[in-house]
């Protein structure tokens, strides 16, 4: 039938050596799936780009000069690191939607079947996702720059600012990854994201001083981990004091890593 | 195609199936299945939505745990060896699993390398199924421009890229126009005669007949029947007259001038006016001496019919109630049915 050299069913397993090296080309075979459906939808271009682009240019000229702010460089400065951290939030509405349709049109079954590696649809989305995402970011500082943003410390914290964005993205990513394959409904998942994504990047230090926000809403916005990413990355882009929330950050996204990441790949493997 | 078996249970069936059972919370999905397919032949699973077909399918294709009884494929346990076992099997479920953004060459060639080919092997595969599946000329195209029957054809294609022995078709045809349904028939066929085992899930009796050599009939979750089609239809007792009767007042003379024709009761649903009777193979006979019956009653019918037995004929004969339109919680994936959802009726 066939004239392709092909490997039937062999006694026993395969070592752990060619395991492995199954377990990284078939995450990167998904991954480039990920990245070519990505390029076909012009759809999603937009939401991941057009989007955050439209927001920075509607908080520089729209609110912005509304806004009053104590930083260097004015509002533009204060606003593009709190943008660039919810730009990386927003996109992880891509991985969960994904992950809900796979889910619906049974194509996650199909690979679950397939004698693949069984982390690899889990690693190549969160691979292919955060590329995307760091794409994004690399977009929106370059419009920053554009209207008016500058780093105004140093080449190095500016590249640690995009790599904490990235992780950060990456971690809200795991979360979606698991909300996507728990409910496992298209619609669903987007209200969902929605519900959380919104409240949890808005009532931030993103966009205005959390002093401007009443007392009850400070309690929350001074307290939840957007915040010390953003003022982490604020620190890293303009200057300041940096340590205390710097430790908060990483103590968020560590523990984010450690309880979510075990629940998606539950989800995954129940997503029977 | 050569089938070069290195199980450790080179003699014994291709699917083994003992004691199955399943529970998703209060619905006991499965409730104590056996199967044995023999290497080579086709395994006709028919029953209703809901009747634990597709969780039958899933067990046996690794993707859920049985809660008791065993299932070996090619010789080798679903849960123990799930790894070896999804070596050996091709899986096409009820709605095309397939990226639709991509081109039908690109879903093939991923799916090749997953199962570890190389590039330019992953290719060859891809053309060779392609062309097998007459998706040649639309191989570059996005899948989702694909009508619904060529988008079935590249699921399966894709399900055969790593040239299992044994395949589960859950419903291969379900949602399909008749046209695409008897070209994939036509696939199916050709698979088989090539050697391969096959496990095909229906709702629809001449599907299961067309295409099966054993069928098991499943409902709520027990093997209720097992035999050839022909064996089957002998227990539904042939064929079937059916008529509506719109003057409801009017069945039950309808039902006395038939009667005596039939083999058995005949079957009437007050709601809708419709009665139906098994008439074993004495087919056109029996429709003509119906037709002088309530002709002399003086009943008026509409749509008064001889057709082939259809599952809700199999059910009725064989659980006494028909096929019912249920769907278990256990099915958890929302929407991925839509398609054939009520097309039962049409099949008869």
């Amino acid at each position: 039938m066939t004239a392709v050299a092909f490997a039937p069913a062999q006694p026993g397993e395969p070592g752990l050596l060619i395991r492995a090296r199954w377990a990284v080309s078939d995450t990167l075979t998904i991954t480039r799936r990920n990245l070519l459906v990505w390029m076909r939808v012009p759809a999603y271009i937009v939401f991941t780009v057009i989007q955050p682009v439209m927001f920075v240019l509607l908080f520089r000229y729209v609110f912005g000069g509304a806004i009053p702010v104590q930083v260097k460089g004015g509002y533009v400065n204060f606003l593009m690191p709190g943008i660039i951290a919810q730009t990386a939030a927003f996109a992880t509405f891509g991985t969960a939607i994904a992950l809900a349709q796979e889910l619906q049109k049974g194509v996650i079954d199909r690979l679950r079947s397939m004698p693949m590696a069984r982390s690899a649809v889990l690693a190549g989305r969160l691979v292919a996702d955060t590329g995307r995402m760091l794409v994004t970011i690399l977009i929106i500082v370059g419009i920053g720059y554009a209207v008016g943003f500058r780093f105004e410390n140093g080449v190095v914290p500016a590249i640690l600012m995009v790599v904490l964005a990235t992780v950060f993205g990456l971690a809200v990513c795991v979360i979606a990854a698991f909300t996507g394959l728990a409910i496992g409904d298209e619609e669903s998942v987007q209200a969902f994201g929605l519900i959380w994504l919104f409240p949890i990047t808005f009532v931030s230090s993103a966009f205005v001083p959390i002093q401007s926000m009443p007392g009850w809403l400070q309690a929350f916005a001074n307290n939840q981990p957007v915040t010390y990413v953003i003022n982490t990355m604020r620190a890293l882009a303009l200057g300041g004091p940096i340590q205390a929330d710097l430790w908060k950050s990483l103590a968020w996204l560590a523990g984010i890593f450690l309880v979510f990441a075990p629940l998606a790949v539950r989800a995954y493997k129940r997503a029977a | 195609m050569t089938q070069i078996n290195s199980g450790p249970h080179r003699s014994g069936p291709a699917i083994l199936v003992e004691g199955l059972t399943k529970s998703f919370g209060e619905v006991r999905a499965l409730r104590g299945i056996d199967l044995s397919v023999p290497r080579g032949t086709v395994l006709g699973v028919l029953g209703p939505n809901g009747a634990g077909k597709t969780t039958a399918v899933r067990i046996l294709t690794t993707l859920l745990r049985p809660d008791a009884g065993r299932a070996l494929v090619e010789g080798r346990d679903v849960v123990r060896e799930a790894a070896a076992v999804r070596r050996s099997i091709g899986l096409s479920g009820q709605s095309a699993a397939i990226q639709e953004e991509l081109t039908g060459r690109e879903n093939l060639e991923i799916v090749g390398r997953l199962y570890h080919l190389s590039w330019p092997d992953a290719r060859r595969r891809a053309t060779e199924l392609l062309e097998q599946f007459d998706l040649t000329d639309a191989a570059d195209r996005p899948a989702k421009n694909f009508s619904g029957g060529m988008q079935r054809r590249l699921d399966l294609a894709a399900s055969l890229v790593g040239q299992p022995q044994v395949l589960f078709l859950d419903e291969p045809t379900t949602g399909l126009d008749p046209r695409s349904r008897l070209g994939m028939w036509g696939i199916i066929r050709s698979l088989v005669a090539g050697g391969t085992t096959l496990l095909l899930t229906t709702q629809y009796l001449d599907e299961a007949d067309e295409l099966a050599d054993e069928i098991v009939v499943i409902d709520q979750g027990l093997v209720i029947a097992a035999g050839t089609a022909e064996e089957l239809k002998g227990r539904v007792g042939g064929d079937v007259i059916e008529f509506t009767v719109p003057d409801r007042d009017r069945i039950a003379d309808a039902v006395a001038a038939i009667s005596k024709i039939g083999d058995g009761e005949p079957h009437v649903d007050t709601e809708t006016g419709v009665v139906g009777m098994g008439v074993g193979g004495r087919g056109s006979e029996a429709l003509i001496e119906a037709v002088r019956g309530l002709d002399a009653e003086g009943v008026v019918t509409r749509g008064l019919a001889l057709r082939r037995p259809s599952l809700d004929d199999v059910f009725l004969a064989l659980t006494g109630h028909a096929a019912e339109e249920t769907e278990p919680p256990g099915k958890r994936r929302r929407g991925r049915r839509k398609a054939g959802q009520d097309t039962v009726k049409e099949a008869s």
